[in-house]
């Protein structure tokens, strides 16, 4: 149920990002979703990928620093307040979040949220539970 | 040309070679019979006190590294007892671990002594407004250079460091003449007063005595230019006694050691070898007066030459030139002495084992500035960057705490700094000091 996100720490100076997608490229991995959050010094890029486990393993063997969390695809209804009735279920239940970031999925009328908390396997259940449609991991990396 | 004392800075050289060795003897005595660190020290040597006769036989004697006042500290190595101490002063050591000297009121005479000399080379007398902007404190910068005024009868403004524009306003208000403090903090000085609106007219400083960090050529001529002052360089290090061991006159072509309380001696510093005069090597010091700290042939670390050669000023001490780097790592940051080692301690604290990481000396405007890069590891890095900022805080105010400055902590990716065979490269120092 729960998907595994890559992380990768990026100091800021050119031609990094570039390097992580070649990296990954040539071991045929497919990146489906990615966010990058940043400070003046560096930046953290996080990846949704098709194999996670050896997109982690070719990073770290070209010397990135990466790291591995889980993290839950939501589907959300492409419509005004899709994205409200999820976060309402998490607020009611005190969950907050760390981050979160969205993609086009690409079934017609839904969106992909990637939503990161503390703890993702209550999240999680508590969001099925609501009928808030949580994606199955084989899902996302097949996307 | 003024003198504090000709009979001790103006003697012959026999003269002056006759009580290095009274002097020499006595000591010897002193530290065998009071240190049991030395005893040891000189039996493992096979070596009495009747063997030194005079300063022909000092490199007989084996060497007092810094680590010997670290193992021994606190007070392992004071040669009197608690009772007849009465301070002690303290610097960093390279695990982090102070080194304490301590004092006898007879010490605090010589240093006084040694600090009125140093100050007459910088034409003060008891006219003199002398503002004492080094550090007060465990630090022997202020307090050395306060009681060598005092001992000429000078007025002494013990104002100590930091508060810039309070120390400029203090300047031109009280009509301060000698101006003590690092070089590089009268540079910065300079620059406030620039920004402060006041020029250098307004002001009564006729000199400064500049020290506890290596400072170029071009640094003098800067200071001498803004303030319109003469810039003396003074040399110091507080095992030995702090500020007062050497210092430029006038004439400013060498630093004059004390060397009726401080013997030098040039070595290689691989093979312990005694080297002749002129030749650069590793400055070695022998206390020969002091009581609570005697040091025998303390290995300094600071490379530098020795010149025997009668100067214009009509001193016949023996001159060492400026002070062009050190044999070990050490850096002097803004006075404070800092060891790669102590930043990597705390590295490992962090629970890194290897840590890899660089460090970056700059001076940016006046100032220097310390920059650490630390290699991202699989246990510092998180998918947050809060976390990743609360490992960057915790490395740099441990460091701040360890070191007493401040400095800034970069995280780097993995692999990107530099690997070398051997020794690893762990400095970059931009500052220039040496052209």
């Amino acid at each position: 149920m729960l998907v595994k996100q890559i992380s990768v720490f990026l100091e800021n100076k050119s031609g990094r990002l570039a390097e992580v997608s070649r990296v990954l490229g040539r071991n045929n991995i497919n990146i489906s979703a990615l966010s990058i959050a940043d400070t003046t010094d560096f930046g953290i890029l996080r990846l949704i990928v098709n194999n996670p486990g050896l997109a982690e393993k070719v990073l770290a063997e070209n010397g990135f620093a990466v790291g591995l969390t889980d993290v839950i695809a939501v589907a959300i209804e492409d419509r005004p307040g899709g994205l409200c009735d999820t976060l309402n279920v998490l607020e009611s239940a005190n969950i907050d979040i760390e981050y979160m970031y969205a993609f086009v999925g690409k079934s017609e009328n839904e969106a992909m949220v990637i939503i990161r908390v503390e703890d993702p396997e209550k999240a999680a259940r508590l969001l099925i539970e609501n009928n808030i449609k949580v994606l199955p991991s084989e899902n996302v990396y097949s996307l | 040309m003024r003198y504090w004392n000709p009979t001790y800075e103006c003697m012959t050289r026999e003269e002056m070679r006759r009580i290095q060795s009274d002097r020499l003897v006595e000591t010897v005595n002193r530290v065998y019979h009071n240190v049991p660190f030395y005893r040891d020290k000189m039996q493992k040597a096979g070596i009495e006190p009747a063997d030194i006769r005079s300063v022909d036989d000092l490199h007989k004697l084996p060497f007092t590294y810094k680590d010997d006042l670290r193992d021994n500290y606190p007070f392992g190595l004071f040669a009197s007892p608690l009772s007849e101490i009465v301070r002690v002063h303290a610097s960093s050591g390279t695990t982090g671990r102070q080194t304490v000297v301590g004092y006898t009121r007879r010490d605090i005479d010589v240093w006084a002594e040694v600090m009125a000399r140093t100050l007459t080379c910088a034409e003060a007398d008891r006219e003199s407004l002398i503002q004492v902007a080094y550090g007060y404190g465990l630090f022997t910068g202020g307090l050395g250079v306060h009681y060598g005024a005092e001992r000429i009868g000078a007025l002494v403004i013990p104002i100590s460091g930091g508060n810039t524009k309070r120390q400029i306003q203090i300047m031109k208000d009280f009509g301060t003449t000698i101006l003590a403090c690092t070089p590089s903090y009268a540079l910065h000085m300079a620059e406030v007063m620039e920004e402060m609106g006041i020029d250098k007219s307004e002001l009564k400083l006729k000199a400064g005595v500049f020290g506890a960090e290596p400072w170029s050529e071009n640094m003098r001529k800067e200071i001498e230019e803004k303030f319109g002052i003469m810039a003396i360089d003074i040399y110091g290090l507080s095992e030995v006694i702090g500020p007062g061991v050497a210092t430029e006159c006038p004439c400013r072509c060498g630093l004059h050691i004390q060397e009726d309380h401080f013997i030098p001696e040039i070595i290689d510093p691989e093979t312990g070898e005694t080297l002749p005069p002129g030749k650069p090597g590793e400055l070695v010091f022998t206390t020969v007066t002091k009581e609570g700290l005697p040091l025998i042939r303390y290995r300094t670390r600071d490379i530098s030459s020795l010149n025997y050669d009668k100067c214009e000023c009509g001193r016949t001490t023996v001159r060492m030139s400026k002070v062009t780097g050190r044999t070990d790592d050490m850096l002097i940051i803004r006075g404070v002495n800092v060891f790669p080692s102590q930043i990597e301690s705390v590295l490992l604290e962090n629970g890194e084992t290897a840590p890899h990481y660089l460090l970056i000396v700059d001076r940016v405007g006046r100032l220097d500035t310390l920059e650490i890069w630390v290699e991202m590891t699989k246990n510092m890095f998180s998918d947050k960057i809060k976390n990743i900022e609360d490992v960057e805080r915790k490395i740099r105010n441990e460091v701040e705490t360890t070191l007493g400055i401040g400095c800034k902590v970069k995280l780097v990716e993995p692999k990107t700094i530099e690997r070398s065979e051997g020794k690893a490269k762990r400095i970059i120092d931009r500052r220039k000091l040496h052209e």
